[in-house]
């Protein structure tokens, strides 16, 4: 564990460190910015954008190779990348308002062919004599061994850039997110927010490329949002978790990969977000998978217990084992199914209950308070106790159960 | 149109024809239930199951590559669904997060393990080797008639024809079914067509056609053919019956245009080094689209007319 831990501590040498800070603020604005686009149903998006970089990044190495420089430098590429990829973003939008291609088809179509192009690009650029060292086939899978110093601020800048344009544009981008049209009557141009918001993933996606390569962004850009929207209600807040999980995902990620060899940083990032990501499907307190569970037993609880109890109150025999496992264990019942003191009282009130709600259904026929009934709830919290009198007064004296003796 | 072209380029030509035909008639129905990115998840989720396959049997034979791939693809079916149900998440979003994270760990796997070293490696699996599987014991069309010469054609061949048939009977079998449900799930249930059963058996015809596929010509050409050919074809009918042979013409000649541009568009520009045939077949279904985009009889969304869609 030395060398993970010294790797978290940034201890584990200059590159290992300037890797784990640069993975911790892709991460961060990678999830940030990534929200809007799964809050907006559109996810994968960023898939298509990420494989449309490719042909730009060859483009752009020819490109400055043609104009005689060596084709390396990462400002160029990932500006041709950044074309691409808003020609093809450019292209998804242009097929689905102009045709009538559903959206995951142009995505798709755009994903596809521009990686293949992409990738005929790069058979040309193997062909060139300063194109077998390029390395531009880092771009598919990340490099991160070979992260310098300016690859680090350039993903620092623009990352900031890119959170920074995130909280400036939340308001909008959460209206159209979840009421495009209310938010087009409010006067916004949803057109023009929706090509920011994929504007903003294309960044992401571009800065990201050098670390993660095109594949893998996508997780970077999907996972994180998609976790945080376990954990809170609120498109504000959704942001920050996001963030959050990238940012801790870049980092954890980014150590795991330093602290051992053969380990490849950019699917460990992914690694690791995906486990945070199954950790909140199951563990999350109110769309978590385990507190489903729970919810549901308390309920098939509560309806047990009553049924039980009404049994209890006209004697009859109780079959279903479960119920007669939670009377006993509430100390309702005794072993041989006779009804204990409390069991009886019990019994009685929800039978008094069961009674009063009938009255009730009579009186109040067309009140909708009776619609409330659902065999569960408690009769006050629903009506005031003077109502509830009024339906004393109608039912007669109380009735005891199973007998006294 | 002689000896060297049944050596070198008949036998590309016709698996990447095939490998595009079984690819594009499942992604009709794909694209009409709106799953036409399932392609997409499969054949990155093929990557884990080839590495997981070799891991298990050691070998890079074809029946365990086949077999680990077609594991991997119905596993990430049911994660996605499996996601997508627990916890209430949209069918996109489940998706990127099950296809990413399985690439993710095959990507891991591959370099832990030493499956580097034997040809196995990210690139192959993406851009496949349609230029390497040439017939070398042809020595001109006559060699179609040599039994001999038959024996040395390469395996890719047999095999993606046996699953192109395969994806053709299921689909001519299925067809009126697959019709209804991919119209009217609800009609078809009524009907007592098992739709549910259905979906997932696309599903996985899907994957078969897209395994099969991927060994030879790499995930481009599956992403591409699932989606462009018939997205295309559905810009130029309003039947289905149609729009499925419309499909299977632009997938051939996507196919058959990208091989040849790929091989010998180089060399019309003075170029020696052809260029990648996967890429250049993807390319070229794109510009089919595109035009298909741009003038394909039924473009326009139904109640739309020319000129709303023209703004």
């Amino acid at each position: 564990m030395t060398p993970l831990l010294d790797a978290l501590l940034l201890n584990a040498g200059y590159n290992a460190a300037l890797v784990a800070i640069g993975a911790t603020l892709l991460g961060f604005a990678a999830g940030a910015s990534g929200t809007f686009l799964f809050l907006r149903k559109r996810a994968l998006v960023s898939d298509a954008t990420a494989h449309a970089t490719l042909p730009g990044v060859a483009l752009a190495f020819i490109v400055m190779v043609a104009l005689g420089g060596d084709g390396r430098s990462l400002i160029g590429l990932l500006i041709g990348s950044a074309i691409t990829a808003t020609i093809g973003l450019v292209l998804i939008e242009w097929i689905v308002r102009r045709t009538r291609l559903a959206e995951d088809a142009a995505i798709g179509a755009v994903l596809g062919v521009f990686f293949g192009f992409g990738i005929v690009l790069l058979t040309i650029v193997q062909t060139m004599s300063a194109g077998r060292q390029a390395g531009l086939e880092g771009f598919l899978l990340g490099s991160t061994a070979g992260m310098l110093y300016q690859d680090a601020v350039i993903i620092a800048l623009g990352g900031s850039l890119a959170v920074f344009a995130t909280w400036l544009m939340r308001r909008p981008m959460t209206l159209v997110a979840f009421d495009a049209e209310y938010a087009a009557a409010m006067g916004y141009d949803v057109r023009r927010i929706d090509l920011l918001m994929m504007g903003l993933v294309m960044a992401v996606t571009v800065i990201g490329l050098k670390l993660v390569g095109l594949i893998l962004i996508v997780a970077m850009l999907i996972i994180p949002p998609v976790t945080a929207r376990f954990w809170t209600e609120r498109s504000g807040r959704v942001i920050w978790i996001a963030g959050a999980v990238g940012g801790v995902s870049g980092y954890v990620g980014a150590a795991l990969s330093a602290s051992a060899p053969a380990m490849p940083t950019g699917p460990l990032i992914v690694l690791t977000a995906a486990s945070v990501f199954v950790f909140s499907l199951i563990f999350a307190p109110v769309r978590g998978v385990a507190a489903a569970v729970i919810r549901h037993r308390r309920f098939q609880r509560r309806v047990h217990r009553r049924q039980g109890l009404l049994s209890l109150s006209r004697q009859e025999p109780i079959r279903e084992p479960y119920t007669l496992r939670l009377l006993a264990k509430d100390g309702l019942i005794r072993a041989d199914g006779v009804p204990t003191d409390t069991g009886r009282a019990q019994a009685a009130k929800v039978a008094r209950d069961e009674r009063r709600w009938d009255v009730a259904r009579e009186v109040h026929q067309d009140a909708g308070l009776t619609g409330r009934y659902d065999g569960l709830t408690p009769i006050e919290e629903v009506f005031t106790p003077d109502e509830i009198q009024e339906f004393d007064r109608r039912l007669g004296p109380p009735v005891a159960v199973g007998g006294l003796g | 149109m002689g000896a060297e072209f049944v050596q070198f380029s008949l036998t590309p030509i016709l698996i990447g024809t095939l490998a595009a035909i079984a690819c594009a008639l499942p992604g009709n129905f794909l694209i009409l239930r709106r799953q036409a990115l399932i392609g997409d998840a499969i054949s990155h989720v093929v990557l884990p199951g080839i590495v997981v396959a070799f891991l298990i049997t050691g070998t890079l034979g074809a029946v365990p590559m086949l077999l680990g791939a077609a594991g991997a693809a119905v596993v990430s079916v049911i994660l996605i669904e499996a996601v997508k149900r627990l916890g209430n998440i949209e069918p996109g979003a489940a998706m990127g997060v099950v296809f990413t994270t399985l690439f993710a760990g095959g990507v891991l796997l591959l370099e832990q393990s030493d499956t580097s070293s034997v040809h196995l490696d990210v690139e192959h699996a993406l851009m496949g080797n349609l230029e390497s599987l040439i017939w070398f014991r042809a020595t001109g069309w006559e060699s179609l008639l040599d039994p001999v010469a038959l024996a040395s054609l390469p395996p890719e061949l047999p095999r993606m024809a046996v699953a192109c048939a395969f994806v053709i009977v299921l689909m001519l079998v299925f067809w009126r079914w697959l019709k209804i449900a991919t119209f009217d799930e609800g009609f078809a249930e009524a009907l007592g067509i098992p739709a549910t059963a259905l979906g997932l058996g696309l599903v996985i015809t899907a994957a078969i056609a897209a395994v099969a596929a991927f060994d030879a010509v790499g995930s481009i050409i599956v992403i591409a053919m699932f989606i462009c050919p018939p997205a295309a074809a559905r810009l130029m009918t309003n039947r289905l019956e149609r729009q499925v042979w419309w499909s299977v013409l632009f997938a051939v000649l996507s196919a058959v245009l990208g091989y040849v541009f790929a091989g010998y568009g180089p060399l019309w520009f003075g170029s020696q080094n052809a260029v990648s045939a996967a890429g250049m077949i993807a390319t070229v279904s794109g510009v089919i689209l595109g035009l298909a985009c741009l003038y394909g009889p039924h473009r326009a969304r139904l109640g739309v007319g020319r000129e709303d869609a023209a703004t």
